[in-house]
């Protein structure tokens, strides 16, 4: 009887090794990615212009094909909340709930694991390669409060940790599995060197947004500035666009830093009043807020200008549009750089 | 001849448009067509990519300016 592993793909090198290590052993596998909104991909940097040579493969695909399995992308956007806004363990260095993130997405896959009887799930961990969440001490934890216990197997680091059932079964032969630990990338690329694997993703900051310290900052003040934690895929989806500049707490601007994220902002105007400058080249800007009184939108129109090609004129005429009340032109002297406040701008 | 379903995935980011056309296709019966319209240039890639992990075929894909259209053909002969 051939057995079933369910293998969580991020797309990363890790996770493609300890699916191939378990492939070798005879086990049929599937791959399964979660989608959580926050997750960083190339495509994300797509929106930006200048950054369109970048390879814009999905690398959980890419992975999938290298692999020659089937994968899965599943959305848990609505249930991810919860995790990022009351984690258990507590967050990283930043926003990140790491340890609260895998124990759900092992719980996640667990569930898909009943739903098609599949026989055992494997995760591309390595002790100590993540300061929270694969310490030694907490991979217990992840099997434990996941509910998988030990149908949970780690092939990249499986010999340093107690047996798991597909080992104890026989269904994987545990010696030839791995015991990785450490920081080190050094034992991971010889192993895809000696799988002819190439061309591989290295992501350097992880592969979530949450990790990442500007990300959060504009997170925590979306949660500040609403007297709420809570976010809709909109929300975080524009957290990764363009500049953020709060100069009161009744509004914030999101000002498409080129024409890329000029073109993806522009599908919110539906949504969102936005300015955008009509004497000189410049950027489209979002309104998230309240209505602004005329002072304020004299001083978001003199922002905006100060971003536009007009930054040295002595007037800019720009556009408001509001959906309802429709568009009028505003002319304005953009801001001095050295008028905006550092505080204003989300970093 | 059945009718081509619809997909309008535009303003997503990847992943979404692949979860929006896996979505639609897990529930259709085998041969039915799926015509999506993106405008994440990342689906240029990983739409094919998808439809190769999972047997489906892409019989045509369009570029406009900024949107990407793909007709899918979900796996002929799969379950």
């Amino acid at each position: 009887m051939t057995r079933k592993a369910v293998a969580l793909i991020s797309g990363g090198l890790d996770s493609l090794l300890a699916a191939k290590l378990i492939q070798q052993q005879g086990i049929e596998v599937e791959g399964i990615n979660f989608f959580t909104g926050f997750c960083v991909e190339g495509h994300t940097h797509a929106i930006r212009k200048h950054e369109r040579n970048r390879v814009k493969r999905n690398n959980a695909l890419w992975v999938a094909e290298q692999l020659g399995i089937k994968l899965h992308i599943i959305d848990i956007v609505d249930e991810y909340k919860d995790v990022v806004i009351n984690p258990k363990h507590g967050y990283g260095a930043n926003l990140n709930p790491c340890l609260d993130c895998k124990i759900f997405m092992v719980h996640k896959a667990q569930e898909w694991l009943k739903q098609h009887d599949f026989d055992f799930i494997i995760t591309g961990e390595v002790i100590g390669q993540r300061p929270k969440s694969q310490r030694k001490k907490l991979m217990p934890v992840v099997a434990e409060k996941s509910g998988a216990d030990d149908l949970l197997l780690r092939p990249l680091c499986a010999r340093s940790l107690p047996e798991t059932l597909p080992e104890k079964e026989g269904w994987v032969d545990r010696e030839k599995l791995k015991d990785f630990s450490g920081r080190s990338r050094k034992p991971q690329m010889a192993l895809a060197a000696e799988f002819g694997f190439e061309d591989y993703a290295q992501p350097a900051g992880g592969c979530c947004f949450l990790t990442d310290q500007s990300y959060s900052v504009k997170l925590q003040d979306l949660w500040d500035n609403r007297g709420e934690r809570d976010y809709e895929l909109d929300d975080i989806m524009l957290l990764k666009v363009g500049r953020h500049i709060r100069p009161s707490k009744a509004f914030k601007l999101i000002i498409a830093r080129e024409e890329g994220e000029n073109h993806f902002l522009s599908g919110y105007k539906r949504q969102f009043q936005t300015i955008s400058t009509v004497s000189h080249a410049g950027p489209l800007a979002l309104i998230e807020g309240e209505s602004l009184d005329p002072q304020q939108l004299e001083l978001a129109c003199a922002i905006i200008a100060r971003y536009s090609k007009g930054r040295n004129a002595d007037s800019v005429e720009l556009r408001f549009s509001d959906r309802e009340q429709g568009s009028r032109s505003i002319h304005v002297k953009p801001l001095p750089a050295t008028q905006i406040n550092p505080d204003w701008v989300l970093v | 001849m059945s009718p081509v379903i619809e997909l309008d995935a535009r303003r997503l980011l990847c992943p979404m448009p692949v979860i929006r056309l896996q979505d639609c296709v897990e529930k259709q019966d085998k041969g039915v067509k799926v015509r999506i319209t993106c405008t994440d240039p990342g689906t240029m890639s990983d739409i094919p990519a998808w439809c190769r992990i999972n047997g489906h075929r892409v019989l045509a894909t369009e570029q406009l300016e900024h949107e990407y259209i793909f007709l899918v053909q979900k796996d002929p002969d799969g379950n």
